[in-house]
């Protein structure tokens, strides 16, 4: 019983006098298989998607002796995110930032141009319950042996399928949380170590937890995750539009319907009918178990398998196919009253806006990652004491640095600060390259924290300031000695007021 | 206003129940929440209950339930400091034996140092000496380029630290600014010295003052501890006089205040409280301050 019919039943027991139930009973759905081309797409995107999934941390990446050579990997331990040619430190995280920002308006392309296409064949919770359904055909047997099995005592071939089953989902379950373990910890090592029980404690617990959730919600929530938990239908529902492709029944076509006898009967008499034989064959394969004669429903999850099912009767009928398909709200109210059906629209000014989104979002982080340094300075003036006086009355401002060297190698950096002599910088550790410039020397793929102290003699206090400012901007540039790259800082040094001749 | 009617209609538009619950003319449709969110809710109660027994919960009247665990926050954040302690303690080991050279040479442990004498200094120096080491009136800049006692060595500073400044250790840096005021000078004098020793860090300085005069008096009385030059002493703790660093203030009444009254400022002998490790790291991350030059 769908939901609208167990409400249509609490109505009628409302007219009977008899209070409605406040909680509503699960009922369980047993979809048939099906074969089609909107079937076919959906296999595609299962075997890729899982295959992406399961298979990437494998996938190796030569960075040199002092990188993971793991292709995509977030490095806890070492706060580093790999993929790739590109690796990500902490408080580069506005990445992250971007990528959620461009997911989220794909999101809502995708559903300006056709609904809840994400929901149908790419959502997690889809793929995961297709592949289950799919292992439970495969050992249960299509709808209808399962319905029958349902309502049957256990028999030793029931009961022996129904481990085998279990067993199956709890392997993939088992997998599913086993691989996302390895995208954070080289995935060979870390296979070797599980295998032979020497993997770390949290492993094992991110296996357990996951390989629960996916039994869980993939083996028994399934639809109820959709309807109930997901707030995307809720979202999707206000972000949509009229021109946006939804899975469909064309009213217009298959009204009246009947069945294939009596429909044949009243055509014959020139009575109006219908091409839906009312075989219900949409709602057979529906994951979720909806009839989507009924319209747009919140429990539709549009995976397009009634078209696929409408399509196969359409066929086998010698009828046109398409009686159920995608189209546009528009086209159903323009068919509702007589007229011809428009072509979707592609390009609109709500797809046109989400697009651009899309590519600025997308330009500005093909524009930071292009022109990032491989190496970073932060500069922190020191704000107890603001500036020291010195015994022969000059003024000294120090600072806390803290030089990045994001590449796989040790580095030497010099620091020049515009405006004053090499002889006036000088680091805590007194290093100095042949320039005169403090010397720093990072380790790879490392930072490093150090002090630097500027020094202005009493004589040139105040020197090309006329004005009575006692704060002065200066630019620190860090110069990698081998490449000559620069990164430049701007801070500035401070010295008591009125100090000025 | 709510208004609460028996009979329950069906909304015509959707063909749904209402709960027959009408807001100002808005009804509300019975869309029934599923049955295993309900179970989800009691299992969430149950689950609660499950904390009382576990942990400590219930307010008794000279005390508390303990729980089935035995679970304290204040021994959680014991174990933490015990694992950080025993983990630190190979690192604090090396520190206590390593001597400074050692320790300049080692970025490892050096760094570790610069850490654990930054936590030191924030906890046991700052209060007078400020978080940043910028000192205050009566108590030494440790930024600028000016030591009172030695020459900014780390094993100067060290022995500072582990000592004290006219401290009740032993071996505690002695030494004494006296009062010139109980008899030895005169109030004229005083001000002819305190006149003299501005003059020296061409300070602003009285055009009637007597600078012959106080220079005669700063030559018997001050040169010995301060030097001719008016330079100081690093041995004696006595402040050099030419430069621009003034422990209490340049201006003159504070000048004569000292000559008068003498000035003998302390600094406890850390030696007693710290650990050896932790002194080095100290005066390590001291020099990082500034005072290294």
């Amino acid at each position: 019983m769908s939901v609208k019919q167990e409400q249509a039943h609490e109505i009628e027991l409302e007219a009977a006098g008899v209070d409605a139930p406040l909680y509503a009973s699960l009922q369980k759905i047993y979809p048939a298989a099906v074969s089609g081309r909107f079937r076919k797409i959906k296999w595609i995107i299962l075997v890729c998607t899982l295959g992406v999934y399961y298979f990437l941390p494998f996938i190796r990446w030569d960075r040199g002796p002092n990188a993971p050579s793991q292709a995509v990997l977030i490095d806890m331990d070492h706060h580093r995110f790999y993929f790739f040619f590109i690796e990500i430190w902490p408080q580069e995280v506005y990445y992250l930032t971007g990528l959620l920002i461009l997911a989220a308006v794909t999101l809502f392309l995708m559903n300006a141009i056709a609904g809840r296409v994400w929901c149908g064949y790419l959502c997690p919770q889809t793929v995961w319950t297709d592949l289950f359904f799919a292992v439970e055909r495969l050992i249960e047997g299509d709808r209808r042996e399962r319905m029958l099995k349902a309502g049957q005592t256990w028999t030793l071939e029931t009961f022996a399928q129904s481990v085998l089953k279990h067993w199956a989902w709890l392997m993939i379950a088992w997998w599913t949380g086993g691989a996302w373990v390895l995208y954070f910890s080289d995935a060979p090592t870390l296979v070797y170590q599980l295998a032979t029980f020497q993997g770390p404690f949290v492993a094992y617990t991110w296996i357990a937890i996951l390989t629960f959730t996916t039994y869980f919600l993939a083996g028994f929530m399934r639809e109820q995750v959709c309807t109930y938990m997901c707030p995307w239908p809720r979202i999707q529902a206000a972000l949509t539009d009229e021109w946006a492709l939804n899975v469909t029944y064309r009213y217009d076509r298959g009204e009246p319907r009947g069945s294939l006898k009596k429909n044949d009967a009243l055509r014959e008499t020139g009575a109006p009918a219908g091409d839906c034989i009312d075989c219900h064959q949409c709602v057979y394969v529906c994951p979720t178990g909806v009839d989507i004669r009924q319209g747009l429903q919140i429990d539709c999850i549009q995976c397009g398998l009634c078209i696929d099912a409408c399509d196969t009767v359409m066929d086998k009928l010698g009828r046109p196919t398409g009686l159920i398909g995608y189209d546009t709200d528009i086209n159903v109210k323009r068919r509702e009253i007589g007229k011809t059906a428009l072509k979707p629209r592609l390009i609109r000014a709500r797809t046109l806006l989400y697009a651009a989104v899309i590519a600025i979002v997308g330009g500005i982080m093909i524009g930071a990652l292009a022109t990032r340094h491989d190496s970073g300075l932060a500069v922190i003036h020191d704000r107890n004491p603001l500036f020291v006086r010195l015994s022969d009355g000059g003024i000294r401002n120090a600072y806390t640095l803290r030089l990045s060297n994001k590449l796989p190698e040790d580095r030497a950096f010099e620091i020049r600060v515009d405006g004053f002599a090499p002889d006036d910088v000088a680091s805590a550790s007194g290093k100095r390259a042949d320039t005169g410039w403090p010397l720093f020397t990072v380790g790879p793929d490392q930072t490093l924290e150090e002090r630097l102290f500027i020094t202005l003699s009493r004589k040139a206090l105040g020197r090309g300031h006329d004005h009575d400012e006692d704060k002065r901007d200066i630019s620190f540039r860090l110069i990698d000695l081998r490449s000559g790259a620069q990164v430049k800082v701007e801070d500035h040094f401070i010295q008591p007021e009125g100090e000025k001749r | 206003m709510s208004v609460t009617s028996h009979e329950h209609e069906v909304d015509a538009a959707t063909g749904t129940a209402t709960t027959g619950h009408e807001w100002d003319g808005i009804r509300e449709l019975n869309t029934p929440l599923p049955k295993w969110w309900l179970y989800i809710f009691y299992a969430t109660i149950v689950w609660s209950l499950g904390y009382w027994v576990v942990y400590p919960a219930i307010p008794l009247a000279s005390s508390f339930t303990k729980g089935v665990i035995n679970y304290s926050s204040r021994a959680e954040v014991t174990a933490e400091v015990a694992q950080l302690t025993s983990a630190r303690a190979p690192m604090v080991a090396q520190l206590a034996k390593a001597s400074f050279d050692e320790i300049q040479k080692d970025t490892k442990l050096l760094t570790f140092a610069r850490a654990q004498g930054k936590a030191a200094f924030g906890d046991n120096c700052a209060p007078c000496h400020g978080a940043g080491g910028g000192g205050s009136k009566a108590f030494p800049n440790l930024a600028d380029d000016d030591w009172l006692w030695g020459t900014g060595t780390l094993d100067d500073i060290q022995t500072t630290l582990t000592h004290g400044i006219r401290s009740t250790d032993p071996q505690t840096r002695q030494g004494n600014m006296p009062a010139f005021g109980d008899g030895v000078l005169k109030p004229a004098e005083i001000s002819a010295v305190a006149d003299y020793v501005r003059s020296l860090t061409v300070l602003d300085v009285d055009k009637t003052a007597d600078l012959k005069l106080g220079q005669k008096i700063y030559v018997e009385n001050c040169a010995a501890c301060h030097g001719e030059d008016a330079r100081g002493n690093h041995d004696l703790g006595s402040p050099n006089l030419s430069d621009q660093i003034w422990l209490y203030g340049s201006d003159k009444a504070t000048i004569v205040e000292g000559i008068t009254k003498g000035r003998g400022g302390m600094m406890p002998n850390w030696g007693e409280r710290l650990d050896a490790g932790t002194i080095k790291a100290l005066a390590v991350y001291v020099r990082t301050i500034g005072g290294a030059r």
